[in-house]
């Protein structure tokens, strides 16, 4: 089966190492890929909040190129993910939105009949490859990794497609078939502060300080996402001071896909290590110690 | 098939209901028309027709009039085409030959156009009118009603169900599928909202079913085919081997003593996997009967055939046997009360509260246990972990009131989540938090108990909870269940850290709910629980005549609605049984012999199955006294050879030409 692929803005940019590594695990996993021709950006959460009519039809743009293109669609940043999934519902519940929609499109010639499937490589990997073939592909096991996994909010809420909207677990089984230890971890499906970070700085900072606290709390040596934003704002704010009481904490924070191509074997330049602001190497070097002994 | 009679006499009347239907519908004009229609020979408006003085009208009318036809426009027959089917008796005619117009559910209360109304009533009663002149005389028939009665289920609903039938003389077969009867009542420490003990108010019951010589109790037992209809059904029951003799076992408990498991330990289900039972055991003290059985999926010897079977000598009674095998018992009752239960709602399936990630997180029956003096722990509280609570959060409405899981209320669990409120805080001593959505406390005494509770300084905060975890800010938070909550009186996002939670989870339809609606061929509303024949005014009945409901099975419900829903049905079970038979509408489908072709399509689309096949004729044959009218054969049949009493082509045709006529 070859899925279409949506990779959004952030994957070409801040999330980089979020695609390098996706693509290298979907190789390694004899996967096939087709990167939608001509792709525009789903809106994400802002566009929505200025225009909703013009917002649905830039997402809806994406969704009938990919119904186009045939196959399901494969998108796997979190934002992008909630914004297609959300056009659709809202496509399918409301005749107005749909109408006018459907006119935009029909202006540059495109169609759009509701056929196309949105999914998460989660689900793709969960579902379609299974547990089985991923583990099978598995080289070097992450043995005595300990791994929080933190989902974020858009990708089980409010739509909970493929994983139950409070408590996932698709990441974490996927992990553990690489053979990494999953703490146990309550704040998997928290807010990370999404663009708060960059307007209320304060109040952002101090919400991935949280998240970072308890993952370090319940043992985890590295926190592992799915989302491009939340990779970033966890990743990048560990300097920032995040309120008078507390202690900064320091973590490495990676894309789950970037774990799973460690335990590939696949090189750390490949999956794109490198690019972390906050290095994993120590948790990872510590591994290995692990490992050997 | 009646035909047109050469001389038709209709009397028209219509019915103001009030302003019902004088307000919105001109009945004078519509009177005035309908006494201008062919065949009608009085035509009159009248205030309440459904009075004593209306239906005198009519029955007056016939005789004054020679009428042979009756119609009257008023509500829907549900209510009152008895009531005009009665007065035309009166008047000396068969009473089949009236027709009822709804002209107030159909019209008056869902148009304000009185005009328009006026029209559609026109067309209503024109329609109405014509019909009748195909009317035929038609007779009743009549099912005697075998005097047993069958209960399903021996919680409280159906304890008291078979006392009360028992105790009028009847014989009652009580089928209980567990070993024991007593059901979720004999699992609870203290009822709500008196406190006293749930065990000393049942078991003098459950021994008076056991000792009840009308009353044949058959625990460990299930129903596995239904046949027949009321006044006539025949049941099969599977009863499964206890490998102990009912008869020669007094409940010693020698051989439990005996075992070769020297500790128990298999999941007690009584005490909801918080204690160990072993493989021969009895579920508690007070089961009825008092006596042991042995679980062959635990036993050494039933398992692997290889066992020293200590057991067996420790019996002086000889009443351990191993080779017993099920039994199945034919039985024909006249009546059936189905009092099946509800499951509790399981709360793995809402992940965020914590339960079996926590171990400090329970359900509120594993609570009933814990605070009870025969319970695991002797009535002392103490967490899974080991540790006495100093603090306890009571999460209500989980698996209720939420679009994710159920959407309705359960009904009881504010009750009980008071009620082990309190408790807990007697026994533990532990600061006790509930938090609500709403209080709901209707019932005797039931206010008076939560305004107790209050002033015995339990903590009531109002929100639902968002989350249970273990998830600490702080030094204090650490090692603690922290209850996060919108506090939506105080208007803050609470973290309130506490060593134990409770868990206060809905009532839910039986897992099995669905098959055994299928067995016993009554219906289920969206929610899973059966379906009552009228919300208000026929609680119990369900669409098959001759099956009660009590109880749980029905909705959620605390133990005085059910102990009154109980009598209720055994009630509506006895007037069948006092009456000696039944009368049936003769609104059935019946087969005209000679055009039915043997093609059988009609048999399997029965919903009752009434229609059998005469092998020798080679012809469909349908038992009147299953036939419920709903007309799906008549429908189906390729060769229209199966007609339907009050429904007939000839019937139906003219009231749509009638109908039509006016547009």
């Amino acid at each position: 089966m070859k899925y279409g692929y949506f990779p959004g803005c952030s994957l070409k940019g801040t999330g980089r190492a979020y695609e390098e590594s996706l693509l290298e695990v979907l190789r390694a996993l004899e996967i096939e890929i087709q990167e939608l021709p001509d792709w525009n950006c789903c809106g994400a959460t802002a566009y929505m909040a200025v225009d909703e009519i013009k917002a649905f039809t830039l997402a809806a743009r994406n969704l009938a190129i990919a119904e186009k293109q045939g196959g399901d669609l494969m998108t796997p940043c979190a934002a992008c993910y909630l914004v297609l999934v959300k056009t659709q519902h809202y496509l399918k519940e409301y005749p107005k939105v749909r109408d006018a929609v459907h006119r935009g499109l029909n202006a540059v010639g495109l169609r759009y009949e509701g056929k196309v499937k949105v999914r998460h490589p989660l689900d793709i990997l969960t579902n379609d490859i299974g547990l089985d073939a991923i583990r099978a592909r598995v080289k070097q096991p992450l043995k005595g990794l300990k791994v929080a996994t933190y989902y974020g909010c858009q990708v089980v809420r409010p739509y909970a497609t493929f994983d139950h909207q409070d408590y996932p677990t698709t990441m974490d089984r996927i992990l553990e078939a690489c053979g990494a230890e999953i703490v146990h971890y309550p704040l998997k499906t928290k807010c990370c502060g999404g663009s708060l970070t960059g307007t209320l700085t304060e109040v952002g900072a101090r919400l991935c300080h949280i998240l970072r606290a308890e993952a370090k709390r319940q043992g985890a040596d590295l926190i592992a996402t799915l989302c491009p934003l939340c990779q970033f704002n966890l990743d990048a704010y560990q300097d920032k001071q995040p309120g008078q009481w507390f202690e900064p904490v320091k973590l490495p924070v990676v894309y789950f896909t970037q774990l799973m191509g460690l335990a590939y074997g696949l090189s750390e330049k490949k999956l794109g290590l490198g690019r972390n602001i906050v290095s994993a190497a120590p948790a990872l070097r510590h591994r290995s110690a692990v490992t050997t002994a | 098939m009646a035909e047109r009679s050469n001389e038709i006499r209709v009397g028209f009347y219509i019915c103001h209901c009030g302003t019902n239907i004088a307000g919105t519908i001109d009945v004078t004009a519509v009177a005035e028309y309908a006494g201008k229609l062919p065949n009608v020979v009085v035509s009159r408006d009248y205030k309440y027709m459904c009075s004593d003085p209306g239906q005198e009208l009519i029955a007056s009318d016939i005789r004054e009039h020679k009428l042979n036809r009756i119609v009257v426009a008023s509500c829907s027959p549900l209510l009152h085409e008895e009531t005009f089917r009665h007065a035309t008796q009166m008047g000396g005619l068969n009473p089949f030959f009236f027709q009822m117009v709804n002209i107030r559910e159909h019209n008056s209360w869902v148009h304000t156009d009185k005009a328009a109304a006026t029209t559609k009533a026109k067309d209503q009663v024109r329609a109405g009118i014509r019909r009748v002149g195909f009317h035929a005389a038609l007779e009743k028939t009549r099912v005697k009603i075998h005097p047993d009665v069958l209960v399903v289920g021996g919680g409280i609903a159906g304890i008291h169900a078979s006392l009360t039938l028992a105790n009028a003389g009847k014989q009652v077969y009580l089928i209980e599928r567990s070993p024991t009867i007593g059901g979720h009542m004999a699992m609870f420490d203290k009822t709500f909202p008196t406190l006293d003990c749930a065990a000393c108010i049942l078991t003098p019951k459950m021994s008076s079913v056991k000792n009840h010589p009308n009353i044949h109790m058959w625990t460990y037992s299930e129903v596995t085919a239904v046949d027949g209809y009321v006044g006539n059904f025949k049941v099969k029951i599977r009863r499964k081997p206890r490998y102990i003799s009912e008869e020669l076992c007094v409940g010693c408990m020698a051989c439990i003593e005996q075992c070769v498991f020297k500790q128990p330990r298999f999941e007690d289900d009584f005490n909801q996997g918080l204690a160990k039972r072993k493989p021969v055991y009895i579920p508690f003290p007070q089961a009825t009967p008092q006596v042991v059985l042995i679980d062959p999926e635990d036993c050494l010897y039933l398992k692997t055939g290889k066992c020293k079977q200590t057991c067996l000598e420790a019996c002086d009674r000889n009443a351990i046997i191993f080779d017993q095998k099920e039994e199945i018992v034919d039985l024909e009752v006249g009546t059936i009360i189905l009092a099946t239960g509800f499951q509790i709602f399981d709360p793995h399936r809402t992940p965020q509260y914590g339960y079996g990630i926590y171990p400090n997180v329970y359900t509120a029956l594993e609570i009933e246990r814990l605070v009870n003096a025969s319970g695991p722990t002797g009535g002392h509280v103490t967490t899974r972990d080991g540790r006495e609570p100093k603090s306890i959060g009571i999460i209500h409405c989980v698996g209720s009131r939420d679009d994710n899981t159920n959407k309705y209320c359960s009904r009881v669990c504010c009750m009980y989540s008071l009620k082990l409120a309190h408790l807990l805080k007697e026994h533990s001593g532990a600061e006790v938090y509930n938090f609500y959505i709403d209080m709901r406390t209707p019932g005797k005494g039931y206010e008076e108990f939560y305004d107790r509770l209050l002033q015995e300084g339990v903590q009531f905060i109002r929100g639902r909870v968002a989350e249970i975890s273990d998830w600490a800010l702080t030094k204090e938070e650490e090692g603690k269940l922290i209850i996060r909550c919108e506090d939506t009186l105080a208007g803050f996002v609470r973290r309130t850290p506490v060593d134990m939670v409770v868990l206060s989870v809905g009532l839910e339809a039986q897992p099995d709910a669905q098959d055994v609606r299928r067995m016993f061929n009554i219906g289920c509303g969206g929610d899973g629980f059966f379906l009552e024949r009228h919300p208000k005014l026929a609680p119990v009945d369900t669409f098959t005549d001759g099956i009660f409901l009590a109880g749980c099975c029905q909705a959620p419900r605390d133990i005085p609605d059910t102990v009154a829903q109980a009598g209720a049905a055994a009630a509506q079970a006895l007037a069948l049984i006092d009456a000696g038979e039944i009368e049936q509408e003769p609104n059935t489908a019946y087969i005209v012999e000679e055009d039915c072709s043997g093609c059988k399509s009609c048999i399997p689309l029965c919903p009752y199955t009434a229609i059998t096949f005469d092998e020798t004729k080679k012809k469909a044959v349908i038992n009147a006294a299953l036939c419920k009218g709903c007309g799906t054969c008549v429908g189906a049949c390729p060769s229209g050879s199966i007609r339907q009493n009050l429904f007939e082509d000839e019937q139906i045709f003219a009231e749509i030409e009638e109908v039509l006529s006016g547009v």
